[in-house]
């Protein structure tokens, strides 16, 4: 349109002046960890699952979950997520149900009976894996996955491990289990079971072996001297648990003390109340604050009737009765005896003091080195002898599921580049997205959902799945409490709140793109980035 | 930390979903529904205000007229005329030879807006153009002190004008003097940090939303370029009504009040849940809805980013006039019920 | 049709005739009949798809029509005096943006003193605005330059001011012929803006403009009113064809054919000289009269080709630059300026703040101009005597008080001026 001179403007001309000159600070999309992702010990891409899962794409959420763990419906049970405890939303109201979103997945895939998907050529590489506990599975499926031939030898009749022959069903049922180890075997991967190795050089020799996973876990109780009479009944954990997975149930009797504060003392004192047990008492030296065992299963110990005895140790058993000296802690913390003794009734008495691993496999391999009980790995998990690797319990580190799940991924990896003749170096970490660098306005008050838990009456007398699975609407909803810490996931802020429309929004799926011709550097898109995923840098001038 | 163990009955185990986890308070979000989203979110928004204007980094009132016409704009399918006061706004967007603006746009004075827009709307009534829809906009200068008498003449006629008022609390584009809606102890050119009453005096400036309700023109709203989905369900609405219809925006502006440029929507988001900012709607004389705070914070959490307000954190000890301001604060809340007293914020 | 009706209502009719869109009301003597008359018109539906709107400041009035026009409607407004200056600001803003806004302005005194009665103080205040001003010298001529307004603001894009002597035309009863809205039709086309607020075509108007252009902008405007002054002459002579009268136009003379004197004057006094010319040409003085209807564009060439066979000019203007003396006389003489002999030219300011222009003393003073020219400006009928003990008693007293108090008082002890 023909206008009058200088007064009159046509519309939209100010695009010429290009205001991007005044900048000094410039804005950029980061990417920075979550702490979730930090913090598991599988390195699962928890933030990347639950994205998908928010949207209500399970199938892809499971599939991006078991690309680092294959186990979600174990894990969903049985780890302690750490994730949890290190989620930013806790600083809003509370950690977002990482745990139960994975268990639902987890019973979704095996409810509809979702594969992985085949593995590419085979390398022609032939890798030996000695244990089919977690660490042992998660290393063959990887392996699997990478193209290589897996074998596993397992000493047990069955597949699982500790989780077969540690935890109890009313925490992780078999079933569950048994679904997710056959969806490994289907990838090819050959299991042996009742095949203990007794030599490892041996067995790789005879095997044609180019590579070794060893996770023969840590199965042979700790012992301690306890002066006990002769009809004494004087069990360990490790067994009474194990021999729940056989035909004949353990008998302990109707008043059962189980000695140690870790959770396999719980396991213990609470299988034995669903066996029948009047009593059972857990026997701790220290108090409830210092116990290893995880504060929830306490709680639901306690709910289930089970006691407990604080400041304690057993100084004598005999039958029907133990003698427990008081303890009292020192200035640092120590329990000191007190020279007070009591007596207890007794049927049985039932040790959970700890594990030590068997390493009679090993004898013999010149290189290797053992320390405090346990295998030494380098950090790529490679002992001292080329081409043979160990996780799990049987190396140093924490002994759970989730890390020995993580030990079996990462020494897949070290050991498929190992026989392509390479290193596997990770992908640099990013910085941490901690809760500072979010800005938590901008997220709904949306409480954690908690899983319906089972009927007191119903657990301590069945061996039924104390926690229940969250149901598909609260899976939803407790995947959409994910804060999305220090990864973009599309909320339209930073397009919405620049005052110089300096953000081009790209589309659904694409993210957004700054506008640097006439982005001013203000930083108020970096400041009301909701998940610290914009940073401000200086301008180079 | 311990888990809170609880037993649920099944049918509280099956929570109702609900889309707010992300989302309510983001511009836009791809799990929401299209319409849930705001109009900024849109790529198809209009940037009625577009690229390339000369507002100062961070300046909240293009930030509050983008946000404000680009609604209107959806509301009226872009049959929208906007009549613009002078002020940092006018000069900003359209100094020769360019302008920002993608709507039709006049400019007349500073304090006759609200006249030239009745004149607008009543063109377009005898020109038979129902559907063009007239917005007038200016700073608080030019509605609250130069403007005010065609703005209350604009509303006493009822007129089917929508007028806008960015405020910013005080004469910026001329170099930040007071205006009657510059807060109490505020540092401007005109009210300077002297004498025994520094800043600007208590007991002065005046409430236009209130004087608006007062004409008991058919709405009346505040809001705040904090609260995006807020401040466009109001204009919209706003849009859906015929006759004189007032809101003024909360736009913070950095160089007025000596902030951090990128604090301009982090201010306007702590003058409202410090209560010093309410934010309100009322209709045909009655107030029927208020946004209640939702993270309550000390009137001091506000003043501390502000330079303006800098004198009031000197010297060590608690300047007694931050609690005359907080006073102001708890007035306001108490006045429009800004808190919930049942609820989790009280 | 002839009508007997007050000059007022007779405007109101022909403004209506005009098909206004948009009328700003707001009461200020002596303009307000013609408002009403309009309000009367649309109220009864008389007058048609028009909004009038009842505003709350004259202020406002111009900037709704200042709204209305920009968004492609004819608007109108009428105002007076203080209400003339109270707009100011938007006066100039209607003109710096082009918009073809007619508005009567009843001419009358600024205050303070206040006062309501007639002079040109008010359309002089505004002479520099931008605004084409037009001065009507009889009621006729104020029907009929209202509608020559809106042919000529519309073709320009520029506001016309319509200057009416208040009370003098404003408020007289007299005989009118108010033209046929076919007639005003056939002169007057719809409004077809050069440039509007359109939804369609989205353009940015009243921008802020710097020194790179805003010579050129003001030149433009300047231009316009040169165009002007060939449109005021073609638009008066098509405006006799239709309705068979002359009015407008920039200027005309009256008498002025081989005339020693020529007079200038602007407005209803026209009259009264004419007819004290009409007298003085009975007793052989040769004098006449140049009549000036356009006042913005100033008709400088016409009015020299007027002017230049006279021997002596004499301006009679209701109006005072303080301090300068009378604007039109000023004006005049940029008009003198250049001429190898131009005329002796003599100032009279006459009939400020109502007081009657005689022809007793315009006989006086047309003498006096021809035989005893005087330096500077003449005031009209000066008490003479009044000001000098006034001026008089100020250089006494320091606190003297105010002056226009003080002559009221020594007017009420003093016979009037004439009885002296």
């Amino acid at each position: 349109m023909e206008h009058p001179f200088a007064i009159t403007l046509d519309a939209g001309t100010s695009l010429i002046n290009h205001t991007g000159s005044w900048r000094t600070l410039r804005p950029e999309y980061v990417h920075r960890l979550p702490p979730c992702n930090h913090a598991c010990p599988a390195g699962e891409d928890i933030q990347g699952w639950l994205a998908y899962a928010e949207s209500g794409d399970y199938e892809a959420a499971w599939r991006a979950l078991t690309e680092n763990n294959p186990l979600p419906a174990v894990m969903g049970r049985v780890c302690y997520h750490p994730c949890e405890t290190a989620c930013n939303r806790a600083v809003l109201d509370s950690s977002v149900g990482i745990n139960s979103v994975e268990r639902f997945l987890g019973d979704l895939a095996i409810k509809n009976g979702w594969r992985f998907a085949a593995p590419p050529a085979a390398t022609g590489k032939k890798v030996l894996v000695v244990g089919a506990g977690p660490s042992g599975l998660s290393a063959a499926y990887h392996l699997a996955r990478l193209g290589h031939g897996v074998t596993i030898q397992e000493a047990g009749p069955a597949p699982g491990g500790m989780m077969r022959f540690g935890i109890p069903k009313y925490r992780l049922p078999r079933d569950v289990l048994d679904a997710e180890v056959r969806r490994i075997e289907e990838l090819g991967v050959v299991f042996n079971y009742n095949a203990k190795v007794a030599n490892i050089a041996e067995a790789m020799a005879a095997g044609g072996f180019d590579a070794a996973f060893l996770a023969v876990g840590a199965h042979i109780a700790k012992r301690a001297y306890i002066p006990a009479g002769e009809a004494a009944k004087v069990l360990d954990a490790v067994a009474v648990l194990r021999s729940m997975e056989g035909e004949d149930k353990p008998l302990l009797g109707r008043k059962v003390v189980i000695y140690g504060g870790g959770n396999t003392a719980l396991d213990v004192a609470r299988t034995a109340k669903r066996l029948g047990a009047e009593e059972a008492v857990i026997v701790y030296r220290r108090t409830r604050d210092r116990m290893p065992a995880h504060d929830f299963e306490v709680e639901e110990a306690i709910e289930e009737g089970v006691m407990m005895k604080w400041l304690s140790t057993i100084r004598n058993v005999e039958a029907g009765s133990i003698t427990v000296e008081k303890m009292a802690l020192d200035d640092k913390g120590f329990p000191q005896p007190t020279g007070e003794f009591e007596t207890l009734q007794a049927d049985s008495v039932v040790l959970a003091l700890g594990q030590d691993v068997d390493l009679s496999l090993l004898q013999g391999v010149p290189g290797l080195e053992v320390r405090d009980g346990v295998v030494q790995v380098g950090p790529n998990m490679m002992t001292g002898v080329a081409g043979i690797f160990a996780g799990g319990d049987m190396v140093p580190s924490e002994r759970t599921v989730t890390v020995a799940v993580g030990h079996g991924k990462k020494a897949a990896r070290h050991i498929d580049a190992w026989l392509r003749g390479g290193t596997y170096a990770p992908a640099p970490k990013h910085e941490i997205a901690a809760a500072d660098k979010l800005n938590t306005w901008y997220y709904g008050e949306a409480p954690k959902t908690l899983r319906p838990i089972l009927e007191t009456a119903r657990r301590t007398s069945t061996f039924e799945e104390v926690v229940q699975g969250l149901d598909e609407g609260n899976a939803l909803y407790e995947a959409r409490r994910c804060l999305s810490c220090g990864n973009c996931f599309e909320c339209d802020n930073c397009y919405g709140v620049c005052p110089d429309n300096a953000v081009i929004k790209l589309g659904p799926g694409m993210g957004f793109e700054f506008n640097l011709d006439y982005c001013k550097g203000c930083g108020i898109c970096a400041q009301e980035c909701p998940c610290g995923a914009i940073q401000m840098i200086p301008e180079a001038i | 930390m311990t888990p809170p163990v609880t037993t649920l009955a099944p049918e509280e185990a099956v929570q109702k979903l609900k889309y707010y986890q992300k989302g309510t308070f983001t511009v836009g979000n791809r799990l929401v529904a299209e319409e849930q989203r705001t109009v900024q979110a849109s790529q198809a928004r209009s940037n009625a205000l577009t690229c390339g204007h000369r507002a100062c980094q961070g300046c909240g009132e293009a930030l509050g007229a983008r946000y404000a016409i680009d609604a209107a704009m959806r509301a009226t399918n872009n049959n929208l005329i906007a009549v613009n006061a002078t002020g940092c706004l006018e000069v900003f967007t359209t100094p020769y030879p360019e302008s920002s603006w993608q709507l039709p746009w006049l400019h007349s004075l500073f304090g006759n807006a609200a006249a030239v827009a009745t004149g607008v709307a009543a063109a377009m009534r005898v020109k038979k153009r129902p559907e063009v829809r007239v917005i007038a906009q200016g700073g608080d200068g030019g509605t609250t002190d130069i403007g005010f008498q065609c703005l209350s003449g604009m509303f006493e006629r009822n007129d089917d004008v929508l007028y806008i008022c960015y405020d910013n609390e005080g004469y910026m584009n001329t170099g930040v003097q007071r205006s009657s809606a510059t807060p109490p102890t505020a540092r401007t050119a005109t009210t300077p940090v002297l004498g025994p009453e520094p800043g600007n005096v208590f007991g002065t400036g005046k409430s236009v939303p209130k004087i608006a309700v007062a004409h008991n023109i058919p709405y009346v709203a505040t809001a705040t370029v904090a609260d995006l989905h807020d401040l466009e369900r109001k204009v919209i609405k706003a849009m859906s009504i015929h006759g004189a219809r007032y809101i003024q925006i909360n736009v913070p502006c950095p160089l007025g009040w000596g902030s951090a440029s990128h604090d301009t929507i982090r201010l306007a988001r702590l003058a409202v849940e410090c209560g010093l900012y309410p934010i309100f709607e009322a209709e045909h004389g009655k107030v029927t809805q208020v946004r209640k705070i939702r993270r309550k914070v000390p009137v001091q959490d506000y003043l501390k980013l502000q330079r303006r307000f800098a004198h009031l954190f000197k010297g060590g000890h608690e300047d007694p006039r931050i609690a005359r301001l907080q006073a102001i604060c708890d007035a306001n809340i108490a006045e429009y019920g800004l808190v919930d007293v049942t609820g989790r914020d009280g | 049709m002839l009508k007997q009706v007050e000059g007022s209502h007779a405007m109101a009719e022909a403004i209506a005739l005009c098909r206004p869109e948009v009328i700003c009301a707001y009461p200020i003597t002596p303009q307000t009949h013609i408002v009403e008359g309009l309000g009367e018109l649309v109220k009864e539906g008389a007058l048609v798809d028009c909004e009038f709107i009842n505003v709350e400041s004259e202020f406002a009035a111009l900037s709704v029509a200042i709204g209305a026009s920009a968004a492609g409607a004819r608007a109108y407004t009428a105002t007076a005096s203080q209400g003339l200056l109270f707009m100011a600001e938007a006066v100039y803003n209607a003109s710096g943006l082009g918009l073809p806004i007619v508005m009567t302005l009843g001419n009358r005194a600024i205050g303070a003193p206040i006062n309501i009665w007639n002079d040109h103080s008010d359309a002089m205040s505004m002479r520099d605005a931008g605004w084409l001003q037009l001065f009507a010298e009889t009621n006729q001529e104020a029907v009929d330059l209202h509608i020559q307004a809106f042919k000529l603001a519309e073709e320009l894009s520029m506001p016309v001011m319509v200057c009416v002597d208040g009370f003098i035309l404003t408020h007289a009863v007299e005989r009118i012929d108010i033209p046929t809205q076919q007639q005003v039709d056939a002169y007057l086309p719809p409004y077809d803006p050069v440039q509007v607020l359109d939804p369609a075509e989205p353009a940015s108007i009243g921008a802020m403009v710097g020194p790179e252009a805003f010579t050129e902008v003001r030149f433009l405007a300047h231009y316009k009113q040169t165009l002007a002054l060939k449109l005021i002459p073609e638009f008066s002579a098509e405006f006799a064809k239709g309705f068979g009268r002359e009015t407008g136009g920039l200027l005309r003379s009256y008498r002025a054919e081989d005339a020693d004197m020529l007079v200038v004057a602007m407005g209803s006094v026209c009259g009264t000289i004419k007819d004290t010319i009409d007298e003085m040409r009975d007793d052989g003085i040769r004098i006449g009269l140049v009549v000036i209807v356009s006042f913005r564009p100033f008709p400088v060439e016409a009015l020299r080709n007027a002017l230049a066979g006279a021997k002596d000019v004499v301006v009679v203007e209701k109006s005072i630059a303080v301090g300068m003396g009378g604007q039109l006389a000023n004006n005049v003489d940029a008009s003198l300026r250049n001429l190898p002999r131009p005329p002796r030219l003599h100032s009279s300011v006459a009939g400020l703040g109502g007081r009657p222009i005689t022809r007793t003393s315009l006989h006086h003073l047309f003498r006096q101009a021809s035989v005893q020219p005087w330096e500077g400006t003449n005031f009209l009928d000066l008490n003479e005597r009044v000001v000098g003990r006034e001026i008089h008693r100020t250089r006494k007293t320091r606190r003297s008080g105010p002056t226009a108090e003080n002559i009221l008082r020594q007017l009420a002890k003093s016979v009037p001026p004439a009885a002296e």
